[in-house]
């Protein structure tokens, strides 16, 4: 999205599109506190730097009571983006702005407590699984790592995973490998009948690959800039 | 407890209101208390199908707009005391419908009746969307062709994220009902076959309805199928899909229109 203005200086904004954790507090907000506190013990680093959106909608919160949480967050040293699920005008300058219509996109996993957070933060959140299948429509976005599908990746629906892309059905959508700039990243799947694939941004005609591919367990990479699409042994 | 029951499809034209009627006929003549919701507001159709059409005074806008009570809008079906039918207004939109209003109206009519089935308008829009929004079971129904199944397969997607249900985290009951099945059709490859249709959506098979001209004569005299004409192939069809719809097993078979003595007694035997 591009905005020219006719004066001097054009001033260009472009949309870009970012993840962020959602922390969404549970009643009664004490104690959610409470054990917010415990899990900053066990992982002091964890929010540093972190940008955090704050999900109020499950709590009905006055604005005195919406600027206080906001307040005990950011004495914990948690940076918040943006506030979603209150009252916009609540929400003057200086508080974080009002975000809505966030893209579910794949679920960090929680993390053990007990653990150093650092490590097992790149560790756990380096892939997906998804268990049902994607349907039309749908789309799975996972920048950090590989994602896996138990189940079809359904026509007009579409995953794009920094990683590798695992189907264990039929994929009959659109899938986007290596995302984040990896060459390296495959794309798997037990029934070829895709619309579209790209590995590191690199995308490849499907009506070119060879017929007998459809239907086939297929394995699809990158050789120096053209991808290769061959059958994949599948037990 | 009552269920709410949604028809959908996300396509139109594939035999939602049609089966919307006949499956609310068939629950009624099996004593359940059945209500019929027309959510297609500005082109309603259930009131037609159903043989309504000249009785409608008060509609689901009046009612959620407060302008009527729910039990003046109701009209009572004549062949089956049972069931009523609550019918859409003809000259609103859908954006005159209000979702703290439709959550209203659910709830009243779910202290009335076993049943409540809520033919939804096509489309992913406003209009779809409050249609299943309190939905506890889903009946998608679908075309064995391949336009009619992309298009169901993104309504059960919806399912899973704009209903009540599924904002809860609890899974919505979704069952697939195919529509104007030709057997001949799908055996010459012109039509999906079940199992094509099956692996695409991954949802269970309510039943299969054949493709019947008895289905639009009936239509057009405002009778629903199984009230009309009980014994034909669409009518049995829709009669197995209720059973299963209340839990019993019945075996998937696609009925066929064959008459004659020697085809009769076939049937009889192995009934």
């Amino acid at each position: 999205m591009t905005i020219t203005d006719c004066s001097r200086h054009s001033i260009q904004m472009r949309g870009r599109p970012f993840m962020a954790l959602v922390l969404a507090p549970q009643q009664p907000v004490a104690d959610w506190l409470t054990d917010l506190d415990e899990w900053l013990q066990h992982s002091p680093g964890f929010f540093t730097g972190r940008p955090m959106i704050l999900d109020v909608s499950a709590l009905s919160l006055s604005k005195i009571e919406l600027a206080d949480i906001i307040a005990d967050l950011h004495g914990r040293e948690i940076r918040l983006m943006g506030i979603e699920g209150t009252n916009p005008s609540w929400l003057g300058l200086g508080m974080p702005p009002l975000v809505s219509n966030g893209r579910q996109a794949g679920v960090i996993e929680v993390l053990d407590p007990t653990t150093d957070a650092r490590t097992t933060a790149h560790r756990a959140a380096s892939s997906l699984l998804i268990q049902n299948p994607v349907r039309s429509g749908q789309s799975v976005i996972f920048p950090e790592g590989d994602v896996t599908v138990i189940g079809s990746v359904a026509s007009g629906a579409e995953v794009i995973a920094g990683g590798s892309i695992h189907v264990y059905g039929a994929l009959r959508g659109r899938a986007s490998a290596g995302s984040s700039g990896d060459a390296r990243a495959r794309i798997f799947c037990s029934k070829f009948e895709a619309e579209l694939l790209a590995i590191d941004g690199l995308y490849t005609a499907i009506d070119q690959i060879e017929p007998h591919l459809r239907g086939r367990p297929v394995q699809a990479w990158l050789d120096c800039d053209k991808m290769m699409i061959t059958m994949a042994a599948v037990d | 407890m009552a269920k709410v029951v949604v028809v959908t499809s996300g396509k139109g034209g594939v035999g939602k209101t049609t089966s919307t009627a006949a499956i609310g006929v068939a629950l009624a003549l099996g004593g359940e208390k059945v209500a019929v919701v027309d959510f297609d507001v500005g082109l309603r159709n259930l009131d037609l199908v159903m043989g309504a059409e000249r009785r409608v005074v008060y509609d689901l806008i009046d009612v959620v707009q407060g302008n009527a009570k729910l039990s003046q809008a109701l009209i009572r079906d004549k062949r089956v005391d049972t069931l009523s039918l609550l019918p859409a207004s003809q000259t609103r939109d859908k954006d005159a419908l209000s979702e703290e209003g439709v959550s209203r109206v659910i709830d009243e009519l779910r202290q009335n009746f076993d049943w409540i089935i809520c033919d939804s308008p096509a489309g992913i829009e406003r209009g779809a969307t409050l249609a299943m929004r309190h939905a506890d079971i889903a009946i998608v129904v679908a075309n064995p062709e391949v336009s009619s199944v992309r298009d169901s397969d993104r309504i059960i997607g919806l399912l899973d994220s704009k209903t009540r249900k599924a904002e809860k985290g609890e899974r919505i009951e979704k069952h697939l009902l195919l529509t104007r099945y030709d057997s001949g059709r799908a055996k010459r490859g012109e039509m999906l076959r079940t199992e094509d249709v099956l692996d695409i959506l991954s949802i269970p098979l309510l039943g299969i309805i054949p493709e019947s001209q008895e289905v639009l004569r009936a239509s057009n005299l405002g009778q629903p199928i199984v009230a009309s004409n009980a014994t034909s192939a669409p009518a049995r069809a829709y009669l197995d899909a209720v059973r299963r719809l209340k839990g019993e097993t019945v075996a998937m078979m696609i009925p066929s229109n064959r008459t004659g003595v020697f085809a009769k007694l076939f049937r009889q035997r192995a009934a």
